[in-house]
């Protein structure tokens, strides 16, 4: 089997039926060394992802920052609206609208809990779901692995090895062989 | 994992050295994605569903009419009178927030709770959650008078340099439904990914191959995808923890910061949230009970998943009634006149039809979980869903009207008597409800499918290699 052409080859899959199977192949896979490697599973297997040696992301802490923004962002709005008379550079005037309510005091932090919440937790979530759709470069709505109806499955019930071309160490042959060995159940080309 | 046995297809069992299976009769996992998405592939619906739908989008538009008639004319079409100025808007509004509760509890705190069960109910108690929070929001927009100028309740700069006051609780709740709304809508969305593009690689419709492409957005099960995605999704179990907690305080906030007698109590945001939840389990079993039983889902939501909801609305319905006892105590010890006098009233006042209501449906009915065989019961609990539904419901009327119509001076009171305007939008915000639900069930993916074949036995990577480490010794 090789009817793509080099230069059109995405790469190659070997397709599994259950989860030790495609365990056991990342596990040999990343061994082997491999860098440019995926495994599409139609659920998370638990594990899968620390076999394949993938690294820790850097998610947390972008929603670390994200609710630190919310946190702030809310403060100054109240401050600014509810009690502040500035000049913003000197240009923009913004003036609160200093409301006395039965002699409260018009900068009153209790009052501002749960505002500053609210907004720190919006902050968070907006960040942790577009931060995990820009990391995986979300929405890709063209994939090779898409392309090929063989691999349809992944969502399904099916467990697939995908080596790319783009890898270092791709050389046809070998990863073909390299494949066979993990005794998948095929093996199927990808094209670009 | 093999050795565990399965007693036919009872898993109520209390083995605790045996973990009760979460799917019964599936061993593998194209089964399970079949089975789920016949409710979706299926080229008709059952009858009811046209049937339901029928019914509850005519209530819907019956809700537009009411909405419309109260612009056109003004909030006088309502029973609100001078002393009573909330009546059933606001009672609704704490209602509809209230239902929406389960959804996030289910899915937030039951998941950093490492409760399994939950992958089977998450997915639609999250869409109630989303449809119950559009019933609530409806309501506070309607009811502030000049709809057109709904827009001054968002911190957006204006010719009259006014913006709104950070010091009053109705702001807090903006911001608090505001951010549910959108945190909800985000986890909901963000868990039906992967299961929307399962649904795009089976389906054969190029419109709905379309339009599950673009939803799916190219999700293509990519292990690496998945990394950041679980990661993702304890973050936002984290995050809408204490997010549920804060939504019905803030609500509670809304009374107890007044100083009304019966609403100035610090007894509120605990009472408040265990009666959302309460009342969010009951409309989840509610709606589970007849979809299982429509579309065959009985291998999913099965009796053990009831039993534990039952065990739910056993704890929490007991908390709502701690709260009912101690707040009369609490109006006795205090020596206050008002407040005492503010219970007694309730209880025994032109409103004690209503107080004896509550206290039937959410105290007395639920304490029936305590039984095995009303817990194993659809017909029990089914019931005793609705009627926790019903009792919750009466709970706002209690709280929001006699508190409002008999104050400090008896010169002020008055009498709250809802027109047909009020009753007739209520239950067309039945009918949104359930229509939002129903189209939810035929087009979306209604459990969520990926989750439940992570919870198989079969999915565990190493539950093989156990099984040959014990063969060798």
């Amino acid at each position: 089997m090789s009817d793509i052409p080099r230069e059109n080859l995405y790469g190659l899959a070997a397709e599994f039926a259950d989860t030790p199977s495609i365990f056991h192949a990342a596990e040999k896979t990343h061994a082997a060394g491999y860098k440019w490697f995926d495994c599409l599973v139609p659920f998370p297997v638990h594990g899968l992802d620390r076999a394949m040696g993938v690294k820790m992301t850097i998610l947390p802490i972008l929603v670390f920052f994200g609710g630190l923004t919310g946190l702030t962002l809310a403060c100054i709005l109240q401050v600014f609206t509810n009690s502040l008379e500035i000049d913003l550079w000197a240009l923009v005037p913004v003036v609160g609208y200093q409301f006395d309510v039965s002699g409260k005091p018009l900068l009153g932090p209790a009052a501002f809990v749960p505002v500053a919440f609210e907004m720190t937790v919006l902050f968070s979530a907006l960040t942790a779901v577009f931060g995990t759709l820009v990391l995986n470069k979300l929405p890709m709505l063209y994939h090779p692995t898409l392309k090929s109806p063989k691999l349809a499955r992944a969502t399904d019930d099916r467990f697939y090895l995908v080596i790319e071309s783009k890898d270092p160490k791709f050389v046809r042959d070998d990863v073909e062989a390299f494949l066979q060995s993990l005794n998948p159940d095929s093996v199927i080309e990808l094209e670009k | 994992m093999s050795s565990v046995p399965v007693h036919g297809v009872d898993n109520t069992h209390e083995n605790p050295t045996h973990r009760a299976p979460l799917v019964l009769n599936h061993d593998d996992f194209g089964s399970v994605t079949r089975d789920i998405l016949k409710v979706n592939e299926s080229p008709k619906p059952p009858k009811s569903w046209y049937l339901s739908l029928a019914i509850s989008f005519g209530m819907m538009s019956m809700l537009g009419v009411m909405i419309g008639y109260l612009v056109f004319t003004g909030v006088g079409v309502w029973g609100n009178n001078n002393p009573v100025a909330w009546g059933y808007p606001i009672v609704n509004f704490v209602f509809w927030v209230g239902i929406g509760h389960a959804g996030t509890l289910i899915s937030a705190i039951l998941f950093l709770f490492r409760q399994k069960w939950r992958t089977a109910i998450n997915r639609f108690a999250e869409a109630m959650t989303i449809f119950a929070v559009i019933c609530a929001g409806t309501f506070p927009g309607i009811h502030i008078g000049r709809t057109w100028l709904a827009y001054w309740l968002f911190p957006i700069p204006n010719q009259m340099d006014m913006w709104p006051q950070f010091r009053s609780p109705l702001l807090w709740d903006v911001f608090a439904v505001g951010t549910y709304f959108t945190v909800s809508l985000l986890f909901w969305y963000l868990g039906m990914v992967p299961d929307l593009a399962t649904m795009r690689d089976r389906v054969t419709h190029p419109i709905k191959q379309l339009a599950y492409g673009i939803f799916s957005l190219g999700w293509r099960g990519s292990m690496r995808h998945w990394h950041r995605y679980e990661r993702a999704y304890l973050l936002l179990a984290a995050l809408a923890t204490p997010l549920v907690l804060s939504v019905h305080s803030v609500v509670s906030f809304d009374f107890a910061v007044s100083q009304l007698p019966g609403w100035h109590t610090t007894i509120f945001p605990p009472y408040f949230v265990a009666g959302a939840i309460f009342s969010g389990f009951a409309m989840v079993m509610t709606l589970a009970i007849p979809a299982r039983e429509l579309w065959g889902l009985k291998d999913f939501i099965t009796m053990r998943h009831l039993e534990n909801m039952c065990k739910i609305i056993l704890l929490t319905g007991s908390m709502v009634g701690y709260a009912y006892s101690m707040e009369f105590f609490i109006a006795w010890y205090s020596g206050e006149i008002y407040e005492s006098f503010t219970f007694i009233n309730r209880a025994f006042g032109p409103y004690g039809w209503a107080y004896w209501i509550m206290v039937s449906c959410n105290v007395i009915t639920p304490q029936i979980f305590w039984f095995k065989k009303a817990r194993n019961s659809i017909a029990v609990m089914f019931v005793a869903s609705l009627l926790v539904n019903v009792g919750m419901w009466f709970e706002r009327f209690v709280i929001v009207v006699t508190s409002l119509a008999n104050d400090f001076l008896p010169s002020s009171w008055g009498v709250y008597e809802p027109t047909y305007v009020d009753v007739l939008t209520f239950i067309g915000s039945f009918g949104l409800f359930m229509t939002l639900f129903l189209l939810f069930i035929r087009y979306l993916p209604v459990l969520a499918i990926a989750e439940l074949k992570a919870v198989m036995p079969e999915a565990d990577p190493h539950g093989h290699d156990h099984d040959e480490e014990e063969s060798h010794e």
